[in-house]
């Protein structure tokens, strides 16, 4: 994955805190998934202008005791294309 | 009573606002006995059922039909759903559809439109909804769709008339540039069920359809999604209807019954209307809603096995329509002793002609002389 690559949440996507459940989702035609604590946290940071790197800097910061939180990232990053979730400029 | 769980919130909402259709499609999953139904609630009831529902949790809300778009204030509800955070998908036949209403729904909130297609054929299409010119609109309002910024959706019902098109289904899909295709093997309730022998297709044309969806998603990965769902009649376990039994769903018909699943209704069972109770009351604590929740309610050979927490038993409303009793297991699955059912039904599909259909269309004429034979 390009670092300096610019994620957005894809336009068929939506994402929303859902009090009942407690969480927050991804809604999309007919659909819905729940997301995870780092996953909502990472799609959180997700806001069509800062790039891979930024988002990746500002939760190392925010969160210096955790190992490997970067390739974590990345990783999510990756999975979240593959799935749709997200686009890149 | 004490060991059925605490209801888990109904995640989905299903609005059927109208019975009424321009189309006649006898696969369509609407209650023969619609004719029967009541008044449609009007405006400000559907207002309250979107709030209701929206507070107990539910974020997907479908408005379907019938045709919704017969409802002219299809835009204010539209309007209410997105400014309480719903994710709002329209189910439409596409007739009735205008750039301008496209656009106007888009306007008031609308995520989503799903069109459905009857078939790839201009002239299958015809036969099979009744309307010789739905096709060629339905292929305007489906790239006016495309052109408003919707995800596009299209749905395909697969029955035996036109299950040997799936490559130019797919391909006509793929022209109009398609996100998602659901090529939906018809489930039969309703007025599919009536036209069951007609309608079901043979083993092997369904491993034909499913060998040429397999083959386009393998040519195209990043394409568009496809959803393939098998007909459960050639399964040998049921699906897990809705997740179970009022773990997730939520429908209102156009007189305002509330159903555990859209083919409910005609369950012997007291459905209670939003016009006399909440949604809250309903969901939670109606003997309707409670009737088939958790386990408890199963017999066997539901009730001591193992695969039950995957499949719940099956669908409820399928066991009734074969079998006559709703707490029976699904007859598709072949624990059940009453599998001969659904057997019985693949043999004299399969022993039908194909060619001329006889088929039985989706009309309230048609709807008034059954329940004029049922009395
Ligand atoms: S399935 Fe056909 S007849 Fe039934 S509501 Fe849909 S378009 Fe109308
Ligand atoms: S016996 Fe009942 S629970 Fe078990 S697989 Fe069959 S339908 Fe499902």
């Amino acid at each position: 994955m390009d670092k300096g690559s610019i994620p957005r949440i894809h336009r068929h996507f939506r994402l929303q805190w859902e009090e009942a459940q407690g969480c927050h989702v991804l809604l999309y035609p007919e659909g819905m998934v729940k997301l995870n604590d780092s996953a909502a946290l990472i799609l959180g940071c997700v806001d069509g202008v800062r790039s891979v790197a930024d988002i990746i800097a500002e939760l190392t910061s925010r969160f210096p005791d955790v190992d490997g939180i970067a390739s974590d990232i990345e990783e999510f990053m990756a999975a979240a294309s593959t799935r749709r979730w997200l686009e890149f400029d | 009573m004490s060991s059925i769980p605490e209801a888990s919130p109904p995640l989905w909402l299903l609005a059927e606002l109208t019975y009424r259709c321009p189309l006649q499609c006898p696969y369509c999953s609407n209650p023969v006995e619609m004719a029967a139904a009541g008044e449609e609630l009007d405006t400000e009831d559907w207002l309250r059922v979107l709030r209701q529902a929206r507070g107990l949790g539910a974020a997907q809300l479908g408005f379907s039909g019938g045709e919704p778009l017969v409802r002219q204030d299809l835009e204010v509800l539209v309007a209410e759903a997105s400014t309480l955070g719903f994710y709002s998908n329209l189910i439409t036949s596409g007739v009735g559809l205008t750039g301008d209403r496209v656009r106007s729904l888009r306007e008031a909130g609308l995520d989503h439109i799903q069109v459905s297609f009857q078939s790839s054929e201009p002239e299958v299409s015809a036969l099979l909804s009744g309307s010789p010119k739905a096709f060629a609109h339905k292929l305007e309002m489906a790239q006016a769709v495309k052109a408003a910024g919707y995800p596009m959706v299209l749905n395909f019902v697969l029955h035996r008339h036109n299950i040997d098109q799936t490559e130019q289904i797919l391909q006509l899909a793929h022209e109009l540039g398609a996100d998602y295709v659901e090529l939906a093997n018809t489930q039969y309730h309703g007025w599919a069920l009536l036209n069951r022998e007609q309608l079901m297709p043979t083993r092997e044309q369904l491993q034909r359809a499913e060998q040429v969806t397999n083959a386009w998603r393998e040519a195209h990965p990043d394409g568009m999604r496809i959803y393939f769902v098998v007909p459960d009649y050639f399964e040998d376990r049921p699906k897990p209807c809705m997740n179970g039994w009022a773990q997730m769903f939520l429908a209102v018909t156009p007189d305002g019954v509330a159903l555990p699943c859209h083919s409910a209704r005609n369950l012997p069972l007291e459905f209670p209307n939003v016009q006399q109770q909440d949604l809250e009351s309903i969901w939670r604590h109606s003997d309707a809603f409670n009737a088939y929740r958790g386990f408890d309610w199963m017999r066997e050979p539901c009730r001591s096995c193992p695969e039950k927490e995957r499949d719940f038993g099956g669908c409820r409303c399928q066991a009734f329509a074969l079998t006559g009793d709703a707490a029976q297991a699904d007859p598709v699955c072949t624990k059940s002793n009453q599998r001969s059912l659904v057997d019985a039904a693949l043999g004299a599909a399969s022993a039908q002609e194909s060619g001329a259909p006889g088929l039985r269309y989706r009309t309230l004429q048609a709807s008034k002389d059954i329940l004029a034979r049922q009395v």
